[in-house]
């Protein structure tokens, strides 16, 4: 195998890696919150996904042609719209649970993701369909010993690795970062603290959902497709990367969607079968790894409470 | 005496509405016929017209189910020429048979399975293998559906026993996603196209071949209907032992509360281990006979939005009720099949329902009731 043919897998890698970390941190922040798992955190991606290419239809309509303008207005209405999104689920669906029994979350969650995931097959124009999405970035790029490094990719990686950035700057540096922390240390306290608990958590939901838009973005420019159940993978796929990681540690999240993606892209070269059968692989992935380990590799923020 | 009268009346009351809504064709008519029975549900509630039925029907167990089994013959013989409609109630009896295995898994164990409809098609896709290349006997093709059922559960053992919660639902999530592509790219069980099976037989019979015995004539799906009626009423009669004996305390327990379960002596991994393996293997009974009865199998018949109808009947029954189950799949099955208007959009109603039941009505529509070991039922 040549070298320019390793850079791409590795380039390939990167790509899926940085999609997944954006995911797993949503649900990681979730989960440090609230200590819930949000399923339908997939879903609200595949939606981030198709606000954008619904305000691209719309304003390519409008005899809109400018690149930058289009680009910009797909991801602010993704972000926007699963930021709200995000924020909903948590306010009517996930709050209103959240002294019931871990069953009865996971279970209005993954429904609620189901009637999000539905609602876009059954009611975006030609959901049930794969849609194109435009490719909104230089497709050009430089040539380096036969590897082609293109322009967008790098864009897509680069903008993703400062959300990530900007992320971990609001949750260490700022005043809601803190009491995101607070929160997720010990509600309770935080409560008497002073710190609107609600306001935090329903900021949070936001935050890790505009994260995941971006996340649906890159999946559409970087496959120029989006399709309704894309969710459901990357859903399941950042769940395991954020357990892998340790569920709570942002770090973790991140380390665990490249780790995922590594895993993958060594699969897909490594076993003749697996690129006929890559998301079979994908998946056989998830089982092995919750068997082995269940509580992930950096290891669980805290122990259970008898 | 008058208990079982009421509880008779209220049989035959249900069983009149089932016949006129499966044997409905106009769409108006059939609107109609819902708007009466969802009023008819939301005045019972109101009242509590229907405590003295609840109170009847479970102090006389045994005499309810032979009701409810008398009720779906009379319903079979009445449409006995209605193929479509026969068809309908056959695939409700099948169902009804998953889901209770689901339900030792989901409602008793408390182990989470979101690939019900996998298992299904492990049943399903073993009977049209071994219909089409062993000579088999049927029955014992059935019985081998649940088998293979059985036995990929197996593969899902580890993983699940090590996780619990949201860890556990996440396996079993990947399994079903897993699954289905899996059907899709493998050549060899069909593709994206499926398998297709030859009629079922027991012995001489030829399960598709219109039955005439004299002056009787009826449509083939009679024979189907009578051994999916035999399958409901075996699986009901483990399910229901199941709960009132030891295991069934022992399996609550373990649900309820792993820890103190743990510190009792129990042995958490074995209960859980023979929870899912049996409700696996029911629901891979019920998998082959539907099969066989459909003639015909693809990946699109077990995809994980099927496996969420499973949950949502659970769920929209009252979780561990064996009953409430038996309501929400009639409901969950014909609704979108007789008003076709909705069949486009039935994933997302039931969803939806399911999130509003769990936000307001946790219980369901019959709540499983306090098992009362000794002494007379609870009223």
């Amino acid at each position: 195998m040549s070298a320019s043919v390793i850079a791409q897998y590795v380039m390939n890698g990167a790509m899926l890696g940085m999609m997944y970390a954006l995911v797993a941190v949503g649900f990681t922040l979730f989960f440090g919150v609230l200590d819930i798992i949000q399923f339908s955190h997939g879903d609200v991606v595949a939606a981030g996904a198709f606000a954008g290419l619904a305000a691209w239809t719309l304003l390519t309509a409008a005899g809109v042609a400018a690149p930058a303008v289009l680009l910009l207005a797909v991801v602010l209405s993704a972000i926007a719209v699963t930021a709200l999104l995000g924020a909903v689920v948590a306010r009517f669906i996930v709050l209103p649970v959240k002294g019931a029994p871990q069953l009865n979350v996971l279970l209005v969650t993954l429904m609620a993701g189901t009637v999000l995931r539905e609602c876009l097959r059954l009611f975006y124009p030609g959901g049930s369909q794969p849609k194109l999405f435009p490719a909104l970035l230089p497709t050009s790029g430089w040539d380096i010993g036969g590897f082609h490094l293109r322009f967008d990719n790098v864009i897509l990686l680069v903008s993703g690795a400062l959300l990530i950035a900007g992320t971990h700057l609001i949750i260490t540096r700022s005043r809601l970062g803190l009491a995101i922390r607070a929160v997720a240390q010990d509600e309770e306290t935080a409560r008497t603290m002073g710190i609107d608990f609600r306001r935090v958590v329903l900021v949070t939901f936001a935050l890790g959902s505009a994260l995941a838009a971006f996340a649906g973005v890159i999946d559409g420019l970087y496959y120029n497709e989006v399709f309704f159940g894309m969710g459901l993978l990357l859903g399941v796929i950042g769940f395991a990367a954020a357990i892998l990681g340790g569920l709570g540690n942002l770090y973790g999240a991140i380390v665990g969607g490249f780790l995922f993606a590594a895993l993958q892209t060594i699969g897909a070269v490594a076993l003749p079968f697996a690129s006929a059968y890559k998301d079979v692989f994908a998946f056989g992935v998830v089982i092995l790894l919750m068997a082995i380990r269940p509580t992930g590799l950096i290891g669980e923020r805290a122990s259970e409470r008898v | 005496m008058r208990s079982r009268a009421i509880a008779a009346l209220f049989t035959a009351l249900v069983t009149a509405y089932a016949w006129l809504l499966l044997r409905a064709e106009s769409q108006g008519a059939i609107a109609a016929l819902i708007l009466v029975g969802i009023a008819a549900g939301i005045l019972a509630m109101r009242t509590q017209l229907l405590r003295p039925v609840a109170r009847s029907l479970g102090s006389n167990e045994r005499f309810a189910q032979g009701l409810a089994f008398a009720a779906v013959v009379v319903i079979a013989l009445a449409l006995r020429d209605d193929d479509f409609a026969l068809l309908l109630l056959t695939r409700v009896l099948i169902v009804i048979v998953a889901c209770l295995g689901l339900n030792v898994q989901f409602g008793y164990a408390g182990v989470v399975n979101f690939a019900g409809a996998s298992f299904f098609g492990v049943g399903g896709y073993t009977a049209a293998v071994l219909a089409s290349s062993a000579r088999l006997p049927h029955l014992l093709v059935l019985l081998a559906g649940g088998v293979t059922a059985a036995l990929a559960g197996t593969v899902l053992l580890l993983p699940i026993l090590r996780t619990r919660g949201h860890y556990a639902a996440l396996i079993t999530i990947a399994f079903a996603l897993l699954f289905r592509t899996f059907l899709e790219v493998n050549d060899a069980l069909g593709g994206p196209q499926g398998l297709k099976l030859g009629e079922m037989r027991i012995g001489p019979l030829r399960f598709n071949d219109p039955i005439s015995a004299g002056p009787f004539e009826g449509s083939f799906y009679l024979r189907y209907i009578a051994v999916a009626l035999v399958l409901v009423a075996l699986a009901f009669a483990v399910v229901q032992r199941l709960d009132r004996s030891w295991v069934g305390v022992a399996l609550d327990t373990v649900r309820l509360d792993e820890i103190a379960a743990a510190s009792f002596g129990m042995d958490i991994a074995r209960w859980k281990i023979a929870a899912f393996t049996v409700g696996n293997f029911i629901i891979g009974v019920a998998g082959a006979l539907s099969a066989f009865m459909i003639g015909f199998i693809a990946p699109n018949n077990y995809s994980f939005a099927e496996s969420l109808i499973f949950v949502s009947i659970l769920l929209l029954g009252g979780i561990g009720s064996a009953w409430g189950l038996s309501l929400a799949t009639a409901i969950v099955i014909l609704l979108p099949e007789k008003f076709q208007i909705i069949q486009e959009y039935r994933f997302l109603m039931f969803a939806a329902l399911v999130v509003l039941t769990l936000l307001f009505r946790p219980v369901g529509l019959v709540p499983r009731p306090l098992r009362r070991l000794v002494g007379p039922p609870l009223s």
